[in-house]
């Protein structure tokens, strides 16, 4: 089975964001940025497919500036066998992405794509489903747990609820939740491996995909910020403060 | 003008989450009317139809509603958003699994998780786990939209809307459904909870999870959640958290204990009325949101704190 993982270039999760005083967005210069976490889960399932042997091979994709090259990298360097990047400069949503892994997938054929659950910059949670619905293909979303039985992909969601399982017909898509798998940390003669692993280069015109934003930022702000409160002595006090508040 | 809001239930209840993502809905303008997609599901369809100011329920019926999954869903709906302006669903998980795959069909860029409205095509969400808010207007002619329950309260009930009955392509799709493990409980529902208690990854164990954190939420009438780190490690199921990829919740108390608020954690909970935090460390970035903070070691702190109570 062929395995397609998308990997997204976002602001590590340990930066504290800040607003640019502008409001036209945050402030990435000189900012950390790594591979999205979710897409690391990703990554980290398709490896174990392969090293199950149930995966043959590995494409990671990205859709980005430049350096997203380095993501696809590190995808690589966690073992997966080649990459491409669509290189733009532009901020592309998560339809024109959609569209463009679209596109990727007709012309690689895989037998599925492993997305992240969610982007932890833009939080929405789309891509994956979108795909899905673009290419008339099945999906199980937000997955912690991924097999295929009877010729068919289970995947074990985290819903509301609790847990659900969907068995998935065809080729499929699968969006991973955090609880899926541990992501490793690539070893380093796997870096130095990864750095004579092939990336193809593109461009969203070689798609021939419409990505114009249809979204247009009025304005980003900081979140209300939360005063603290006091510290309070002892569980008698904070019991006090509590019933003189009228919250118990 | 007509927005179309999915509505998010068991077949046997409707969720309060549905009853917000109409508030939602009335704010965009417009006739409301409520799909009730599922199997058996006709009570869900008649609480649906006492919604405050819904013009009519859509009721589609079949079993491969039961659990409303994404590809029946997207095949029930697409046809029906001819006659609408707008497609609205609560940012469930349910809502998140189906509206993206409806909006790539109709060639729109979804708005997901919004907290507020400014007129029709401009809308408000977070970004960045909540660490940055955005305002955008869409040019798109049609918009699909996901609900964050917290920014809205519930309509009201006392309506009579119609319910119709809509035909529900019958499949077969290439999702099905194979079984499910639901936590079931008595306590209030996370996310409609007027009270959480919280218990981070400094519990320990499940047992003292269990032992700690459940009594004081039985004494506060709240529901139970969790951090990732305490999920993560088995001390409370998943569906008990609360953050950035967890459970959003803003109810009038929260109680965290021994979390230590990451970011993460914060945006799950970071608009309750009154936060409480109780932990040993006080340089713990919880106390930075919280209401009242106490530095105590949760093992004394807890039990001594639920007996007051
Ligand atoms: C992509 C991504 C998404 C994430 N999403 C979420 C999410 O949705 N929700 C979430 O919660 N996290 C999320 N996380 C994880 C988050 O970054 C933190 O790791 C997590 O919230 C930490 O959980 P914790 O506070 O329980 O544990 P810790 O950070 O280990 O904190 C434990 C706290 O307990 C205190 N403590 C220890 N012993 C005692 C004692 N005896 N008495 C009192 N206090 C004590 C310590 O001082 C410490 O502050 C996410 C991370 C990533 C990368
Ligand atoms: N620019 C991108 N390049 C590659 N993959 C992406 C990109 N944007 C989104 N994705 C994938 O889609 C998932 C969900 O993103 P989102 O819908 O933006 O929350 C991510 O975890 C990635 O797997």
């Amino acid at each position: 089975m062929k395995v397609l993982v998308p990997v997204k270039r976002v602001i590590d999760y340990n930066v504290k964001v800040r607003v640019k005083s502008d409001q036209t967005g945050v402030d990435l210069a000189n900012v950390k940025m790594s591979m999205n976490p979710f897409d690391e889960i990703s990554v980290e399932e398709a490896v174990r497919m392969k090293e199950a042997g149930t995966a043959t091979e590995i494409v990671a994709v990205s859709i980005g500036p430049q350096q997203a090259q380095e993501t696809i990298r590190t995808a690589l360097a966690m073992g997966a066998d080649r990459g491409i990047l669509i290189k733009t400069d532009e901020n592309v949503e998560p339809l024109g992405v959609a569209k463009l892994l679209a596109k990727v997938v007709a012309e690689e054929s895989p037998d599925m794509v492993i997305l992240g659950k969610q982007a932890i910059d833009d939080d929405s949670n789309q891509t994956g489903q979108m795909l899905g619905a673009l290419l008339g293909w099945p999906q199980g979303t937000f997955a912690s747990e991924v097999k295929a039985e009877d010729g068919k992909i289970h995947v074990t969601r985290e819903v509301d609820g609790g847990l659900q399982t969907v068995a998935l017909e065809g080729p499929s898509i699968v969006t991973v939740d955090l609880r899926l798998n541990e992501p490793r940390y690539a070893s380093l003669p796997n870096i130095m491996k990864a750095k004579k692993k092939p990336i193809d280069m593109k461009a969203p015109e070689d798609y021939g995909v419409d990505i114009a934003p249809r979204l247009s930022v009025v304005k980003v702000t900081e979140p209300p910020v939360r005063e603290a409160g006091e510290k309070v002595e002892d569980v008698p006090t904070l019991v006090e403060k509590l019933k003189t508040a009228g919250a118990i | 003008m007509a927005v179309l809001v999915i509505a998010d239930h068991d077949n046997a209840a409707l969720s309060d989450a549905t009853a917000k993502t109409v508030t939602a809905a009335k704010a965009f303008g417009g006739d409301v009317d409520i799909l009730v997609a599922g199997e058996g599901a006709g009570d869900v369809a008649a609480a649906a139809a006492q919604i405050d100011g819904v013009r009519k329920v859509l009721h589609a019926d079949g079993a491969a509603y039961k659990k409303q999954l994404a590809e029946a869903m997207e095949a029930l709906i697409l046809p029906l958003m001819n006659g609408y302006d707008a497609l609205f669903a609560p940012a469930t998980t349910m809502g998140k699994n189906v509206t993206p795959r409806i909006a790539a069909k109709l060639d729109v860029m979804q708005l997901s998780d919004i907290v507020g409205i400014e007129g029709q095509d401009t809308f408000v969400r977070p970004i960045y786990a909540g660490n940055a808010i955005m305002t955008v207007t869409s040019s798109d002619a049609k918009k699909v939209v996901t609900v964050r329950g917290t920014a809205f309260d519930a309509a009201g009930s006392g309506g009579s809307a119609a319910v119709e009955t809509v035909d529900a392509p019958g499949g077969p799709f290439k999702s099905e459904f194979v079984s499910e493990e639901v936590v079931k409980s008595d306590r209030p529902e996370l996310t409609a909870a007027k009270s959480v208690v919280s218990g981070g990854r400094a519990l320990g164990s499940e047992e003292e999870f269990n032992r700690l954190i459940i009594p004081l939420a039985d004494k506060l009438g709240a529901a139970v959640g969790a951090s990732r780190a305490a999920v993560d490690a088995g001390y409370a199921p998943n569906d008990y958290q609360v953050g950035q990829t967890g459970k959003i919740v803003a109810p009038e108390l929260y109680v965290a204990v021994g979390i230590s608020g990451a970011i993460q954690h914060l945006a799950g909970m970071k608009d309750s009325k009154i936060i409480v935090a109780i932990n040993k460390d006080e340089e713990a970035p919880i106390f930075q949101v919280a209401d009242y903070g106490l530095v105590a070691d949760l093992f004394n702190a807890v039990p001594e704190l639920t007996d007051a109570l």
